[in-house]
């Protein structure tokens, strides 16, 4: 390999077997306290009906077993705490650790949401106080945060504008999702009982109002909108856009996935957003955890609220919460309960300890360290769409695919350098994309790492293109068979 | 490399005819776009089959693929081979991976399709999909 | 701004070689009439210790002094302290979701044993990876199942959670799904003549939880045979997993689905939970969620992968199974640690231990007066009749710091007076024979024709 000043080390390569397969009779993790109540033999209370006799293949170890197996395991994992995560609209920052303090307290980690609203008061504060700020954000006047994520926040969203035009006579056929969307966004509007038409981008990657014109037939209920978009470009005829469809009597919903470039510096409700959601586990700092919890919180206008899912979280006169249910127009629940509550706490946790200026200067730093990143590798990666980004900019491997190298095997050298790749082949309407955020989580060393790395496997790909092809070399296992998996799939560890 | 006897669509679906029976599948071109072919799923027989209709789907590790159908009739065969060997949809598409027999309804509806001259020529084109 | 790693310097020197002399030049896109100027009304900035303080403050108005009988649908149990050990480490809580396999092998391989043990457990042969909570779990459940049969009706056992029957009918309402509710009888169970009626060849599937919102066990075998016979799928919900450890799983069902948070998952005010999802192979390109399947990489080397990804969002976009992106890795990776340390002898008598405190608990509340309306057995929750208002009863308890019940009125309005109690390994024989008191007290009074001695309302110190 090539020697570079700073390439990553080889991975621990140890090799740890299933827990099942370290598992052996007699062993237990835990030491239970015998009950103190006479004890009454399961099999007769249940009967023989009823009785279960053994979990079969259930693992049996000890605790310092399962602290090594989990933590080797750990060792596997690229996470933010170890680098840079460059995935576009993922916004893999920082997960502040006073968050998972406060969240573990006991109190707020413990509370039961049946007990007595009376005497759960902190909890209630805890998401009013998460929807108010969220609202201050986004410029909206009402907040729910019962979706468990982005997704259902997206459902909720489009759930309501079908209410609220049902309300008002015609709920309509058709929800408008432009080409360039994420995937959630034509599988929620098919979830709600809506029909996507994909809307065509025009040649910088926005919506095209041509088309939006045409398009926006009196049985479309309402346009689907990311902005910035998932090229990271500002729509900047969105006061433009949203006015069409409301003048077609439609409803505009914005994916607020990349509320990162925003935050202090534009209000989705300003420039005429109805509802929109918001990812707690991107913007707003709560961890990834490997692929959730999340939490979706719906923001919405005034004349949307009466449709927010039920119940709200409420602050009466003498300044005790409560949850109000009698709400006859809701949607409905989308989930049991009120929310990921302990997502709102880190968010809350975060939130304050930015204060407004902080959260400008967030934003403001996360655009900086995008643009610099681009502006660093449009010499040696196509640009596909010149220009200024936000928070995140998309490239393309269209030189290097002339090599036989798609970003895809650029992405999987990238990780040889130590970095986790940018996020593949998306958008769609970019062919080999190369979508890169940074986020603020970056200094200027790694990013200038990072810009570093990224050219040096473009100066590869000239002269050894086989070479990445077959990368990574470094990692734990090489290239998987997703093939085989596919085909014949092995879901569970059988003796 | 594309066999003459077939008949195309824009889809990139085959028809060869044999009379009143039509054998269809999926071309050489599409299996590469796709890559990894890992399941098929296929109407059964006796269903119904309407020209341009979907008929079934053609999933890789990264992407799924619907068929549509070139021409209308009745199925009469599934090739079953394919449910434990997807893959063979990459080694041998044109031959030992055809999808399914139908009965035709109508052998004249093949005119309007692709000879392989001009499929080589439309897949040629950049782009095409 | 201590989370921002950019010195001033940096700032400027990024500045220079975008040819820029401010940061807000790279904004000038944007429109002015859009552009926000103001200052947002938030909190903070706060130091990290000032951060403690506001939220030490509201963990203070709280229940955390009471002794919680509280079950519902979420579970107190003790969580292990090995757990949250390794859940705190950064590598898992703040890794991204496992796309780049060779990077993540960590949270893939745990979440197979996941799929595993949740397989396991449930009696099915595959499991996915976790969804939102086993409202949506058993939403999903039924979507699958409207799916696979081509049907548009289901009916429900009305002892399912009532949220998760509110939030099916969320999901469902725009396909004009019938829901149809099946009562429950004196055992507290499904009424399975009332199940026989309503099943007919419209039917998708029959959804029945067990133990139920009444903490009843369900006969499995008829409802199966009944269910099949009509060409129906049988979803079997289960909101207390812990019971799987003693109680036969439903092997007759097509999907167990259900919430898995009380294996090691904080009871938090509601959220994040962990739903989960099991079925049969067959039924498996039709399971909504992640799924991590193994497989080898070029060395032969047995490593993991997100596999049949084509059935998702982010690839069949319209036509996905479902629009879930996220799913409760963490969550379900703490469920996997807390599996791994109690293992197949732990979770047993853990969950001997939950129906030995219920059980006596129970007794000894009849002893007391009151009464258990329902016949069928119970794993760690069932229904007390109190010996007068259970509003009274439970603010009584409330004087004695113990959170005595979910007053089961509040969904079933036929259940007047009734509550639902439910007692876990979290909960003493002292605090039992408390509560047993409170009820003692009511039922002589109410013998003696006497009022309520203490003023309701009222909190002893």
């Amino acid at each position: 390999m090539k020697e570079h000043p700073r390439h990553a080390r080889p991975h621990i390569t140890r090799d740890e077997n299933l827990i099942f397969e370290r598992s052996s009779p007699g062993k237990c993790g835990v030491d239970l306290p015998t009950p103190d109540v006479p004890t009454a033999s399961a099999a007769d209370l249940l009967g023989s009906e009823f009785y279960r006799d053994e979990i079969a293949g259930f693992p049996e170890v000890s605790e310092l077993e399962v602290i090594r197996h989990f933590t080797r395991l750990s060792t596997w994992n690229y996470s933010v705490d170890t680098g840079l995560y460059p995935l576009g609209s993922c916004t893999m920052k920082y997960n502040p650790r006073i968050n998972e303090v406060v969240a573990r307290l006991e109190g707020l980690a413990t509370d039961h949401p049946y007990a007595p609203t009376e005497l759960t008061q902190g909890c209630l504060r805890v998401l009013h106080d998460t929807a108010r700020c969220l609202a201050e954000i986004t410029g909206m006047d009402a907040v729910s945060l019962q979706p468990a994520a982005g997704a259902q926040g997206e459902l909720s969203g489009i759930l309501m504008i079908q209410a609220c035009l049902a309300d008002r006579g015609n709920p309509r056929k058709y929800i408008l999702v432009p080409d360039s969307a994420h995937g959630t966004n034509p599988a929620s509007v098919t979830t709600s009982g809506y029909q996507v038409r994909n809307l065509k981008s025009d040649s910088h990657g926005c919506v095209d109002l041509g088309e939006l014109e045409l398009a926006m037939t009196d049985e479309v209920a309402g346009l689907m909108l990311t902005n910035p978009n998932t090229l990271g470009i500002f729509e900047v005829r969105i006061r433009e856009i949203c006015e069409l469809v409301h003048r077609k009597g439609g409803l505009v919903y914005m994916d607020g996935a990349n509320m990162n470039a925003l935050v202090g510096i534009a209000r989705p409700a300003d420039f005429g957003a109805d509802v929109m959601h918001l990812n707690l586990h991107k913007t707003f700092t709560t961890p990834h955890g490997g692929g959730g919890p999340g939490s979706g919180p719906v923001a919405v206008r005034k004349f949307l609220e009466p449709y927010l899912p039920s119940p709200i979280v409420v602050k009466k006169e003498d300044g005790s919460y409560s949850l109000d249910y009698n709400r006859p127009k809701s949607i409905g629940r989308v989930r049991a309960f009120y929310g990921n509550f302990g997502m709102a706490v880190r968010a809350l946790a975060y939130i304050a300890a930015n204060g407004s200026e902080g959260l400008l200067q967030t934003t403001q730093d996360a655009v900086l360290n995008a643009n610099y990143v681009m502006r660093r590798l449009q010499d040696v990666y196509d640009l596909p769409y010149n220009e200024p980004c936000m928070h995140e900019c998309v490239l393309s491997d269209r030189r290097q695919a002339a090599r036989g190298v798609r970003t895809m095997d650029i992405a999987k050298r990238l990780i040889d350098y130590g970095f986790h790749p940018y996020t593949t082949a998306f958008p769609l309407i970019v062919p080999g994309a190369m979508m890169i955020e940074p986020t603020e989580s970056a200094s200027k060393e790694e990013l200038d790492e990072f810009i570093e790395a990224m050219r040096a496997i473009a100066e590869e790909v000239e002269e050894d293109a086989e070479f990445v092809l077959k990368a990574p070399y470094t990692t734990r296992v090489s290239r998987l068979d997703e093939a085989a998996a596919a085909r014949k799939p092995v879901l569970r560890w059988k003796p | 490399m594309y066999p003459e006897e077939f008949h195309y669509t824009k889809d990139h679906e085959w028809v060869r005819v044999d009379g009143e029976t039509g054998t269809i599948g999926i071309t050489d071109h599409a299996q590469k776009e796709l890559g990894d072919i890992v399941y098929v799923e296929l109407p059964k027989a006796g269903d119904a089959l309407r020209a341009a209709e979907v008929f079934g789907t053609v999933e890789s590790v990264k992407a799924v693929s619907e068929i549509y159908a070139p021409v209308s009739g009745e199925v009469t065969e599934v090739n079953t081979r394919l449910n434990e060997h997807p893959e063979l949809l990459n080694s041998d598409p044109h031959g030992a991976a055809w999808l399914i027999r139908v009965r035709l309804s109508d052998p004249k509806e093949v005119q309007k399709l692709m000879s392989a001259a001009e499929y080589e020529a439309y897949i040629g084109e950049a782009g095409s999909h | 701004m201590r989370y921002l790693p950019n010195s001033p310097r940096d700032r400027e020197e990024m500045l220079r070689a975008l040819g820029r002399s401010s940061i807000e030049e790279l904004f000038s896109q944007i429109p002015e009439e859009v552009r926000f100027r103001g200052r947002m009304n938030l909190p903070g900035p706060l130091s990290e210790q000032q951060i403690l303080e506001f939220f030490k403050e509201a963990a203070s108005q709280s229940t955390r002094e009471y002794v919680s009988m509280l079950g519902a649908g979420a579970y107190s149990h003790f969580r292990p302290a090995a757990v949250d050990a390794l859940l705190s480490r950064g590598e898992f809580f703040t890794a991204y979701t496992p796309y780049q396999a060779e990077l993540a092998q960590g949270t893939l391989q745990a979440m197979f044993e996941f799929q595993t043990l949740m397989a396991q457990l449930t009696g099915m042969e595959v499991s996915n990876a976790s969804l939102y909570d086993g409202s949506t779990a058993t939403t999903e459940a039924v979507l699958m199942a409207l799916r696979l049969t081509r049907r548009n009706r289901v009916i429900v056992a009305k002892t399912l959670h009532p949220e998760y029957r509110e939030v099916m009918a969320t999901y469902v309402r725009h396909m004009g799904t019938e829901i149809v509710e099946v009562p429950y009888t004196a055992s507290g169970q499904l009424e399975i003549r009332a199940l026989e009626s309503a099943l007919n060849n419209e039917t998708a599937a029959v959804v029945v939880q067990s133990p139920n919102f009444f903490g009843t066990i369900e006969r499995f075998s008829e409802i199966a045979e009944l269910t099949h016979r009509s060409g129906a799928l049988l979803v079997a919900t289960v909101t207390e997993p812990l019971s799987l450890a003693i109680i036969k799983p439903p092997e007759q069902a097509d999907i167990v689905c259900g919430e898995a948070q009380s294996f090691g998952v904080p009871v938090a005010y509601g959220g994040p939970y962990v739903g989960f999802l099991a079925t049969r192979e067959k039924y498996v390109r039709q399971m909504p969620g992640r799924l991590v399947g193994q497989t080898v990489d070029t060395e032969g080397r047995r490593g993991f992968v997100l596999t049949l990804v084509t059935r998702e969002q982010h690839i069949r976009r319209e036509k996905a199974t479902s629009n879930i992106c996220t799913n409760q890795s963490l969550c379900a990776l703490a469920a996997t640690i807390y599996l791994c340390l109690l293992g197949k002898q732990g979770l047993k008598a853990l969950a001997e231990h939950n129906l030995a405190m219920a059980h006596y608990a129970a007794q000894r509340l009849v002893a007391a007066g009151a009464s258990i309306p329902f016949s069928a057995p119970c794993f760690n929750e069932f229904v007390v009749r109190t010996p007068g208002s259970a509003e009274e009863v439970l603010l009584e308890l409330r004087g004695e710091k113990i959170l005595g019940g979910v007053n089961l009125a509040r969904f079933y309005p036929e259940l007047k007076d009734h509550l639902l109690v439910c007692i876990t390994e979290t909960v003493s024989k002292e605090a039992v024979d408390r509560m047993v008191r409170v009820y003692e007290g009511f039922a002589n009074r109410k013998k003696a024709g006497v009022a309520a001695p203490h003023p309701v309302g009222q909190e002893k110190a």
